[in-house]
């Protein structure tokens, strides 16, 4: 059995990278990102990992060395957070369509304003629909898997997609855990050199990114979508194979004591593991209560969801951002979107907690149970209610 | 090559990489460059094109002019991704996964896709000094939207967003110098360079691409359709530009300045604003300043020449 090392999060994320022997690495420094630029730096400047190393001059530039970097044929990394994913949001729509099997990890944090530097969902949320694959780690050991796997996905000929793994900053980024490494023999043999289907050769010339009329634009778009919703089985697949290579099983939805459970939380990241928590302690008063996990949120499990929330009578979603105005935290918006062809569904009870960092304890899940009961005895389910807000 | 006074077509190679049939205007003194920029840089190039008329007219799906391997991928980006690119290949030569050859990248840009929204990407991409080329076409607006100002646009020339109108006579600031931003970043290799002059452009577009680091090339791209001048005088406007020192052809080869070009007899800039109607509402005083600071302009050039010939 590979032995378990205690160390940062943010330090595993970039084993992780050094072990896929990326080519190429570009970002800029942002909080609570910068851990992994830090380190996979040191990598290079010792010659343990032989990339290039682009500190680029901003999240722009870094997504768009990426795009060339990875459009010349080699594995590419990048990560950012917050204000730098929303800098380099408009790169990150063109990767898709130009099949570009980018990884970047995302170190989740809130967004301006006001100013904060720590952790929810509002960043990822704002690139929903930019079209990468986009994942959700609980913990540092699934970080550093789902990091390892996602270049094996994203380079997959059936795939070519960008992959987005979601660390929530700080929560994961910052904090020391036990974390099995794997030696660099198993994953050479789990993640061969990239062999890209198109590149910038001068022998084999290709153009990449031309524009279409109207009269083609929706054909572009509807085969994207396609693309993406492939993409699903051959992540079963390759998480498979991870599994049987590690021993560590992933899945699009993963849940925690919800067999013939009433009621189901339902979370995203490292919500995960307190929620779970929770979930013992609401048992043992003798609750009736589960946990349901979006591990992937793009392209989005509806099977797999539909299947876990089978028999449930209520879903207690706890949103990690907010939709101003809108109708619910985007994850419950989804799974009420999700639902609404099934008959009988569960009810969906949405609150939104822990934004910028605030925790959410064992504790603060119970009482949003004791809440959601109380809302489901008054009738009022509809929209959504931000949590632990100070009167 | 080597003989810039003569043109003899003769002598040009013989290889295209922008493919003829492409959309551009009548007359675009642009996509000459283009053209020539290739046939300068050869078949072992890769390019990077920022959004723009050059973009436009050349990629709409499922058709290409491109018979290098060619990427667009948004408007103020091209440096970055054409830095990508450098360091990808270069990577992947020296892990022996791809052949080891000289492979030119290119990036391209109109002007505002250079000196404004593209300025950021460009001074990173020149600092960390990829081995790239930069080529910035200026037509002295943005064209592909519809003729409006940039910093790039001359004093006074009339655009869709710099009117002249009762109290404005058109653009009311001075053209941003390109060219010395790039040559503040200490790069090996800057030029001007205007496709009317084709040997002197393509022997610079070498001069670029074989420089050890970045190079950077500014290329006057003379727009009939903006400029409101006939699309057969395309080649002479450029001429003219030249002729008054508008637009001297200059390169800044390791920091030393050298006049490439040096004009027989100077001509009053009226000359070469007379022909365009972005210039035709041009007063006798306003036509007066402007030849005043073009003037300084080139004196100050001078001036730089001729310390760096004190310095060697």
């Amino acid at each position: 059995m590979p032995k378990r090392e205690g160390m940062e999060v943010s330090i595993a994320a970039s084993e992780a990278i050094r072990l896929a022997n990326v080519d190429a690495i570009a970002a800029y420094p942002i909080t609570p990102q910068t851990h992994i630029v830090e380190h996979l730096s040191e990598f290079v400047a010792n010659g343990e990992l032989d990339a290039e190393f682009i500190p680029v001059e901003s999240e722009h530039s870094a997504m768009s060395v990426c795009m060339g970097t990875s459009a010349a044929g080699a594995r590419t990394f990048t990560c950012t957070s917050s204000q730098g994913l929303a800098l380099m949001s408009e790169i990150v729509f063109i990767a898709p369509p130009m099949q570009l099997p980018i990884v970047m990890i995302l170190a989740n944090r809130s967004l301006s304003g006001p100013l904060s530097i720590w952790n929810d969902h509002t960043d990822v949320m704002m690139v929903r629909d930019c079209g990468w694959i986009q994942a959700f780690g609980e913990n540092g050991q699934e970080i550093f898997d789902l990091t390892l796997a996602a270049f094996r996905i994203a380079e997959d000929r059936r795939v070519l997609l960008p992959f987005m793994v979601n660390m929530d900053g700080f929560i994961l980024s910052h904090v020391i855990e036990p974390i099995e490494m794997m030696d660099q023999e198993t994953v050479d043999k789990f993640l061969p050199v990239y062999k890209p289907k198109y590149r910038m050769d001068p022998d084999n010339p290709v153009t990449m990114g031309a524009f279409a009329m109207p009269d083609l634009y929706t054909e572009t778009k509807k085969a994207q979508d396609e693309k993406l919703k492939a993409s699903l089985p051959v992540i079963e697949e390759v998480w498979k194979e991870f599994g049987d290579l590690t021993g560590r099983y992933y899945h699009p939805i993963e849940t925690y004591k919800a067999e013939g459970a009433k009621t189901l939380f339902v979370t995203m990241g490292s919500f995960g593991e307190t929620a779970s928590t929770a979930v013992d302690m609401l048992r043992e008063k003798g609750e009736d209560v589960g946990l349901c996990q979006i591990r992937l949120w793009r392209p989005f499990p509806y099977e797999a969801f539909w299947k876990a929330v089978e028999g449930v009578d209520t879903l207690i979603i706890v949103d990690r951002a907010t939709s101003y105005g809108g109708p619910g935290g985007p994850v419950a918006s989804e799974i009420r979107s999700a639902l609404y062809t099934l008959d009988p569904k569960p009810r969906v009870v949405d609150f939104i907690a822990g934004l910028a960092g605030r925790d959410v304890a064992p504790v603060n899940y119970e009482d949003m149970y004791t809440r959601a009961k109380a809302r489901i005895a008054s009738g009022d389910i509809a929209g959504y209610e931000i949590y632990g807000v100070k009167e | 090559m080597e003989n810039m006074n003569v043109y003899a077509v003769k002598l040009l190679p013989k290889g295209e990489f922008i493919a003829p049939g492409h959309r551009a205007c009548q007359g675009c003194a642009e996509v000459l460059a283009v053209r020539l920029v290739g046939k300068a840089l050869g078949r072992n190039t890769v390019v990077a094109s920022a959004t723009g008329c050059m973009e436009i007219i050349s990629s709409p799906l499922p058709t290409t002019s491109w018979r290098v391997p060619w990427i667009h991928v948004a408007f103020e980006n091209a440096a970055a991704v054409a830095s990508g690119m450098e360091a990808g290949l270069k990577v992947l030569m020296r892990k022996g996964r791809i052949p080891k050859k000289k492979i030119n990248v290119l990036a391209m840009g109109g002007d505002g896709g250079t000196a404004d929204i593209g300025l950021q990407a460009l001074s990173g991409a020149l600092e960390r000094g990829h081995n790239f080329l930069y080529v910035c076409y200026d037509n002295e607006a943005y064209m592909n939207t519809g003729i409006q100002r940039s910093s790039s646009t001359p004093f006074g020339a009339a655009t869709t967003t710099s009117p002249a109108g009762k109290v404005k006579p058109g653009q009311v600031t001075w053209k941003k110098n390109m060219p010395e931003i790039a040559v503040a970043h200490n790069i090996p290799y800057v030029a001007t360079a205007c496709p009317s002059y084709p040997f002197d452009l393509m022997k610079k577009v070498k001069k670029a691409a074989d420089a050890d680091g970045p190079a950077y090339v500014h290329i006057f791209s003379v727009c009939p359709t903006g400029w409101r001048l006939p699309g057969d005088l395309s080649v002479r406007a450029g001429r003219l530009a030249v002729e008054s020192c508008i637009f001297p052809l200059y390169e800044v080869e390791n920091g030393k300045y050298k006049l490439t070009y040096e004009v027989p007899k100077i001509r009053p800039v009226e000359d070469y604003l007379k022909i365009q109607g972005r210039f035709r509402h041009l007063t006798p005083d306003l036509i007066e300043k402007i030849q005043k600071r073009v003037t300084d302009n080139y004196n100050k050039l001078l001036a730089k020449i001729r310390f760096s010939e004190e310095m060697s």
